[in-house]
């Protein structure tokens, strides 16, 4: 082994615990990406091995390549598997791979095994699952399986991290071997077709009569092949009259002939082998007709109820402590410009941030529960005939679920859907799933208007509303599926096949981690949109074209000399605003929004979340600290009571504007990175423009439709 | 007599695969492990009859489609 970074991957089938052996090996060293070339998420982590002599030979870094049945790939995420184990020059070309196969379905797991087996890169088995297989009544013998496999096979438990060590023990040692064992295919495609991978062989310099196969069959999917490269396999293809369907189920039949004895040999089986007991009784509830849509929809407001009510506590706690941190840095700051940039501008745009934390950590934290817990796969299965009736699929639901944390990852998950049609409705609908982002302002809005009452005793009003908008944007979804779904045509059939694994009890560990990553991943790159923009427009707020802003002033102060200092300095002020850069455009825009009730405060802030939502709690904190009397300082929330609207006098925001609002947050795209990533999946702009005309539309039409109704 | 296929199985009911209809579907279907000679069992049927849930060989549950289902024949 030398210093140089060695890349090891990890390849098996899904539901195999290839993450979860992942995360054991990582822990917090790991970082996810994108792999060169593709748009697939790359999770990569870096970890110590020590050589077989005892001293430490530095860091390797592992990929964890997506999970899959076979190296011909059935979805946009599969296609990188091949991509990067077809191609030596790749940055991520593994030395070893780890292939983790699940003992207790020994058979199919073997399948992918002597597939990569084929492709000639050394191999490592971890053979996991083990305590599924006792339950089963099965037996592996490992050392019966490595004889025969001849490649090292070492029993782990990934939960617990039992036989880990042995694991990179095998795999230092793989990497150590300064010979490669010659080469025995477990299916030798030259059987078939040797004049075709003899000539692939020759023009590419391959070695590898299985790679040259892998040429002939997916160079469409890889990314290092030019066109022209393409074109020529393709003549090759007609010359030799290959049949890639029949090809490729004869040679999956031949692996499976191979696999059988192996199996046969390596595993007894005493007596009848099942599901767990408590899988099968847990399906008969959680995939009945009714049971399983009553434990769905519980599920969803146990959620809702969370994120409202438990979390109110530790906000309450953030948001007192904020405001006490800015009146505290107000006071030992020295007045001025600088004073005021830092607590207007930047404090309290951070204050919009981190307030949100408890009710994102509690949010990822359920998704993270229910997919760790195998109940996903079951919302799956009693979704799709629903689903299909939208033009959507079964596995739509994953993005549409996890849409309601941040939509950007969630159209990265609809790489899994393998219809393209499927994927490209799903990518179009999910940014109506309200996500955290828009938690802010739903839970800002509804404090002011909806009480805090209790429904049936054990409800909280506020968050049944809250429930409410994000069953609207459900619904909304599902309807922009079914109508967007009458205009683009359908191309290729659609299929629904999917491993239902055992129920397990989540890894509290993994979801501490993903709680801990999103909330990270929220308040750095959130906040560093919210805190540019934030400054932006203390800038914008705070200086005017002219001298007008100065004069106003003045002759407001003049006007109201009657009135003691403190109203004198809240008028001048609120003048100054108004007159203000920012001021002066939210003017320009307010009479088209003049319709849904809004005002040009609110105009402003609706043009600097068009950047990212989380934006307009920051921005009404900037404009009222602004706007407002400077002496002390009260929270967004107290402002918003406070604020008048100056033809009525009443107060600004009425249950007519605030459920306006709420509804257009609703509906409305305004996120830039979900468009920067429709873009990339779609590979165009044709798709994100639509998407974001056909929200726009929506969201104005039905604010204007709730605030008319309402006031 | 008609060609008896998967999706004509009652809860509850078993068979073993025969042959496949569908080339494409086929080639799936044997990825996944659902193998000719393999016993298969209807465990459960999701709201509305469709998807379906099999025990495949005893070993674990796929879930597909009827029409998915339609093209794989028992005996």
């Amino acid at each position: 082994m030398k210093q140089e970074n060695i890349k090891i991957a990890l390849v098996g089938n899904p539901n195999a615990g290839k993450s979860t052996l992942f995360n054991v090996l990582t822990g917090l060293r790991q970082k996810t990406g994108n792999f060169p070339g593709v748009t697939v998420e790359k999770k990569s982590g870096t970890f110590h091995l020590k050589s077989s002599t005892g001293k430490t030979d530095g860091e390797v870094t592992l990929v964890d390549l997506p999970g899959t049945y076979s190296i011909y790939p059935k979805s946009a995420d599969e296609t990188v598997v091949m991509d990067i184990l077809a191609n030596p020059q790749h940055p991520d070309f593994p030395k070893v791979i780890i292939v983790v196969v699940d003992a207790s379905n020994l058979q199919r797991n073997l399948l992918l095994f002597t597939e990569i087996n084929d492709l000639g890169i050394p191999a490592v088995l971890a053979l996991n699952m083990l305590d599924v297989a006792t339950s089963m009544n099965l037996t592996v013998n490992a050392v019966q399986l490595a004889m025969q496999l001849k490649v090292p096979v070492v029993r782990i438990n990934a939960r617990t991290g039992e036989g880990v060590k042995n694991l990179m023990e095998a795999v230092t040692h793989t990497l150590e071997q300064k010979e490669k064992p010659a080469l025995t295919y477990f299916y030798d495609p030259t059987e078939k077709e040797v004049q075709l991978i003899e000539e692939v062989k020759s023009i590419y310099h391959l070695d590898n009569d299985y790679v040259a196969l892998q040429y002939v069959c997916q160079h469409d999917n890889f990314s290092f092949l030019e066109q022209p490269a393409r074109t020529k396999l393709d003549r090759l293809i007609e010359k030799y009259d290959f049949d890639e369907n029949n090809f490729l189920s004869t040679e999956t039949i031949a692996r499976y002939e191979k696999i059988k004895p192996i199996v046969s040999k390596a595993v007894k089986s005493e007596g009848m082998t099942e599901q767990p007991f408590w899988t099968r009784k847990l399906d008969g509830i959680l995939l009945h007709h009714f049971w399983g849509y009553v434990t769905f929809a519980v599920v969803l407001l146990v959620i809702f109820q969370a994120i409202f009510a438990w979390a109110t506590y530790p906000m309450d706690l953030i948001d007192a402590g904020t405001a006490a941190t800015i009146e505290w840095v107000k006071g030992i700051l020295p007045q001025g410009v600088l004073n005021d940039l830092i607590t207007d501008g930047i404090m309290a745009g951070i204050g919009g941030i981190i307030i949100f934390i408890p009710q994102i950590a509690i949010l990822f934290a359920l998704v993270s529960i229910l997919e760790e817990s195998g109940y996903m796969a079951r919302v799956m299965v009693i979704m799709d005939k629903l689903m299909r009736k939208f033009g959507l699929n079964g596995r739509s639901v994953v993005p549409l679920i996890s849409g309601v944390a941040c939509a950007v990852p969630a159209i990265m998950t609809t790489r899994s859907i393998s219809s393209r049609y499927e994927r490209l409705l799903t990518i179009l609908v999910t940014p109506l799933m309200s996500c955290s982002a828009r938690l802010p302002i739903f839970a800002i809005l509804i404090a002011l208007v909806v009480p805090s009452t209790k429904v049936f005793g054990i409800l909280n009003m506020q968050g049944l509303v809250l429930m409410g908008l994000y069953l609207m944007g459900l619904f909304g979804a599902l309807f922009s599926a079914w109508l967007l779904s009458l205009f683009i045509p359908r191309k290729e059939p659609s299929y629904f096949m999917l491993e239902m694994p055992s129920y397990k009890l989540p890894r509290w560990g993994h979801v501490g981690f993903t709680m801990y990553e999103s909330v990270k991943s929220f308040v750095l790159e959130a906040g560093k949109v919210i805190m540019s923009i934030s400054i932006i427009l203390w800038v914008l707020a705070s200086y005017g074209p002219g001298d007008k802003m100065e004069k106003e002033a003045e002759r407001v102060a003049l006007e109201n000399s009657q009135l003691t200092q403190d109203q004198i300095n809240a008028a001048v002020a609120s003048v100054r605003l108004e007159n203000s850069y920012a001021g002066s455009f939210g003017r320009f825009i307010e009479p088209a929004i003049r319709p849904l009730g809004y005002d040009w405060k609110i105009g402003i802030a609706l043009l600097a979340s068009f950047a990212a939502r989380e934006v307009f709690v920051g921005t009404m904190a900037t404009i009222y600290s602004i706007s407002g009397d400077t002496e002390d300082v009260l929270t967004v929330k107290e402002r918003l009571v406070q604020e008048r609207n100056p033809d009525t006098g009443g107060a600004m925001y009425t249950p007519a504007v605030c459920y306006s609002l709420l509804v257009f947050y609703v509906f409305a795209m305004m996120c830039m990175s979900t468009i920067a990533v429709v873009y990339r999946e779609t590979h165009g702009w044709k798709w994100p423009l639509i998407q974001l005309a056909y929200l726009t539309v929506l969201a104005y039409v039905s604010a204007f439709a709730v605030y008319q109704l309402m006031s | 007599m008609p060609v008896r296929t998967l999706s004509h199985l009652k809860k509850g009911e078993s068979g073993v695969i025969k042959s496949f209809s569908d080339k494409v579907m086929s080639l799936k279907l044997l990825e996944m492990g659902c193998l000719p000679g393999c016993e298969v069992r209807l465990d459960a049927v999701a709201p509305f009859g469709d998807p379906i849930c099999i025990n495949v060989g005893g070993c674990y549950c796929l879930s597909l489609r009827l029409n998915e289902a339609a093209t794989i024949v028992i005996e």
